[in-house]
């Protein structure tokens, strides 16, 4: 029998292990918006193929009943590796093409982008859900305050805190993340510098498609089910994290995510699930309302 | 000129696109989840459908004719079976329309084959409202006030659970009156609902709904809900590191529930209209079929369905003359037919009565435990 702190406890880990994986995406959205004023649209479907990438991975290497580190490791770089080469594809195809073109265009480029995957991956693997393989071994890691803290969760969560603090230092402590910088605050004046933007931008698409990959292959650890629409409404609520911090800003998309995910635990857990959508898009009206910009979002902020 | 040809073209388009009338078929439309995230049920059905119709046409067929069955998916959406219903009852001119087992999906269908007055058999809808719709609408299963019922009395009287807990699937008729069922007679055997809380189909995370629950510390969760959604349910639940037993009804029926809820949904008991390890003759011969045609054991859903085709074959053969609507009155006066799940007579609201199992999800199988009748 639980207490009901021990109750608040479980709500908390098991919200932030779902808005840590919210964070993951929205950073994808939100760095392609820092450098290119885009709404990638497309990126909730390249976090999709990232988990089918990793099933496939996994079914072809026989990894399906072999849990463990190596297991995370491999299906990790499967998926980063499908989902760069799909993330850069679509901007080399999609959106330099129409670097130049009206934003609205590139946007419903990026609309018509995203339904082109969801619908030919339905014709390729099949619409009926597939089981995701094994990743981790479940167990029970410690316990606290009497809660028990599993190595499910621990493991999402110590992949997620990895992938960002290495995105923070490569943003704001190399040459690169440096030119990702200067791109987004004015690409004319960065190319100037010697800068290619072609290149910052391509890299940019890059590095958010791969936390899109990470974020499929924790996706399937926790819920073992992956089919080709899985990315709609996550890749909604990661977009609403993404402005609700502020969007193209990168602790922003941490923070949103976080939210997010701990917001809806608590709905679910303490009033209905029947709230549980409408409290993510309500949290949205109400921040734009109060701060168009979102929490952290701020004019002159540095944007990647 | 030029408008004399286009006139031409589209006239022989359309011609063409005309389904050529077979008078030496009868055409009979099936509408199914054959993908989606219920895609086994669809399947399962079309299986026991076609082995059914393929041996009534070895036999010679029906009057001479033999039967075409047309299926169409409907991706398990409710607005993608009203589409396809509507063409096979349009342009395939179907003379009986099957279809389905999700009951929202049913009820999506069910007034547009009454309106168009298209007898319409669902296999496996058990909620109540699908046949109130009209009178050309029947089912070959039992309906949930029974179901729930068997399975209240299970968890009361054979497994002695005091406090039970449900966590429902509020989008769907079905899950939504099952549940229903289930706590009216749960509490008035004297057994007690200690929460009630809901998920909606497509979810994936349910720890927050769990963690209430597990705090309320419950002998057994009843989740009257779909295999996709319950195999994850059982396992987020089993994270949360609850011990008691898991209970459901006829929507759990698929070989992916134990692969998506793994050792999860071990031990875990829910109604069902057939078991495979049934030894009344009927059912072992229909065993026999399907294994020998598909190579593997037949699950509930292939077994209605099984029943149902061999029903409209029944209804075909005694209509003088084939029309929907003699059909229609033959369907109504279907008594005692033996099927593979057993005795079904379709009674005045058309609903089938017949008799329901509970079987225990042991690894990939489903071991037999207990029959109920009517």
């Amino acid at each position: 029998m639980n207490s009901p702190g021990q109750d608040f406890i479980q709500h908390l880990i098991n919200g932030i292990s779902l808005g840590s994986i919210y964070a993951l995406i929205a950073l994808g959205y939100t760095m392609v918006y820092g450098i290119l004023q885009l709404i990638n649209f497309a990126h909730s479907d390249v976090y999709m193929v990232g988990a089918f990438a990793a099933y496939f991975a996994a079914k072809l290497l026989g990894l399906n009943n072999s849990p463990g580190i190596a297991t995370l490791a491999i299906l990790l770089i499967a998926s980063m590796v499908a989902c760069s080469v799909l993330g850069l594809a679509i901007e080399r195809f999609a959106y330099r093409p129409l670097r130049k073109a009206p934003k609205l265009n590139i946007l419903i480029t990026a609309i018509g982008v995203s339904l082109l995957l969801q619908f030919s991956c339905q014709i390729f693997f099949g619409a009926d859900p597939k089981v995701f393989p094994n990743v981790i071994e479940d167990g029970v890691l410690t316990e606290v305050f009497g809660v028990p803290l599993k190595m499910n969760d621990v493991s999402v969560l110590a992949v997620t805190l990895v992938a960002m603090l290495s995105l923070h230092f490569l943003i704001y402590h190399t040459k690169l993340g440096r030119a990702m910088r200067a791109v987004s605050q004015n690409r004319t004046v960065a190319s100037l510098m010697g800068v290619n933007p072609d290149r910052i931008i391509s890299f940019t698409f890059i590095v958010g498609s791969s936390l899109a990959g990470i974020g499929s292959v924790l996706v399937g650890m926790k819920y073992p089910k992956i089919d080709p629409l899985m990315g709609l409404m996550i890749g909604m609520k990661a977009f609403v994290a993404a402005v609700l911090g502020g969007i193209g800003n990168i602790m922003g998309a941490v923070l949103g995510g976080l939210l997010m995910g701990l917001s809806e635990q608590m709905v679910v857990g303490y009033l209905s699930s029947t709230y549980r959508d409408a409290l993510a898009f309500g949290i949205l009206i109400v921040i734009l309302i109060f701060k168009p910009s979102g929490l952290l979002g701020k004019g002159g902020v540095e944007k990647v | 000129m030029k408008y004399l040809l286009i006139t031409a073209a589209l006239l022989g388009l359309s011609l063409t696109a005309c389904t050529k009338k077979n008078d030496n078929e009868i055409v009979l439309g099936h509408f199914a989840s054959m993908t989606g995230s219920e895609a086994t049920f669809g399947i399962s059905t079309d299986e026991g459908l076609r082995l059914a119709f393929e041996e009534a046409n070895a036999a010679g067929g029906i009057k001479g004719k033999k039967i075409k069955l047309i299926t169409m998916d409907d991706q398990g959406k409710a607005e993608e079976a009203a589409a396809v219903a509507t063409r096979l009852i349009e342009q395939e001119k179907v003379l009986v329309l099957i279809g389905e087992v999700a009951s929202s999906r049913s009820l999506a269908v069910a007034p547009l084959a009454q309106n168009k007055k298209v007898p319409m058999v669902s296999p496996s809808s058990t909620n109540p409202k699908v046949t109130e719709v009209g009178d050309y609408i029947f089912r070959t299963c039992f309906i949930d006030p029974f179901q729930g019922t068997v399975m209240a009395k299970f968890a009361f009287e054979t497994q002695k659970y005091k406090k039970v807990a449900v966590l429902r699937d509020v989008k769907s008729d079905y899950s939504v009156g099952l549940a229903d069922f289930f706590v009216t007679k749960f509490k008035s055997l004297g057994g007690d609902v200690v929460g009630d809380v809901s998920y909606q189909s497509g979810d994936v995370d349910f720890k927050a709904q769990l963690t209430k629950l597990k705090s309320l510390n419950p002998d057994a969760i009843l989740i009257p809900g779909y295999y996709t959604e319950v195999g994850l349910i059982a396992r987020q639940a089993r994270e949360l590191g609850y011990k008691g037993t898991f209970l459901g009804g006829d929507g759990w029926d698929s070989p992916k529930l134990s692969e998506i809820g793994q050792s999860a949904v071990d031990g875990a008991y829910f109604s069902n209209h057939f078991s495979n390890e049934s030894t009344d003759p009927t059912a072992v011969e229909f065993m026999k079929r399907f294994q020998a045609k598909y190579n593997k054991t037949p699950d509930g859903l292939s077994s209605v369905a099984y029943d149902a085709g061999k029903i409209i074959i029944k209804a075909l053969e005694s209509a003088t003359e084939l029309t929907r609507e003699n059909i229609r009155g033959e369907l109504a006066k279907i008594k005692d037919f033996q099927g593979a799940t057993g005795k079904i007579s379709i009674d005045s609201n058309r609903n089938a009565t017949k008799s329901a199992v509970v079987v225990q999800v042991q690894g990939k199988m489903n071991k037999f435990v207990t029959t109920v009748n009517p």
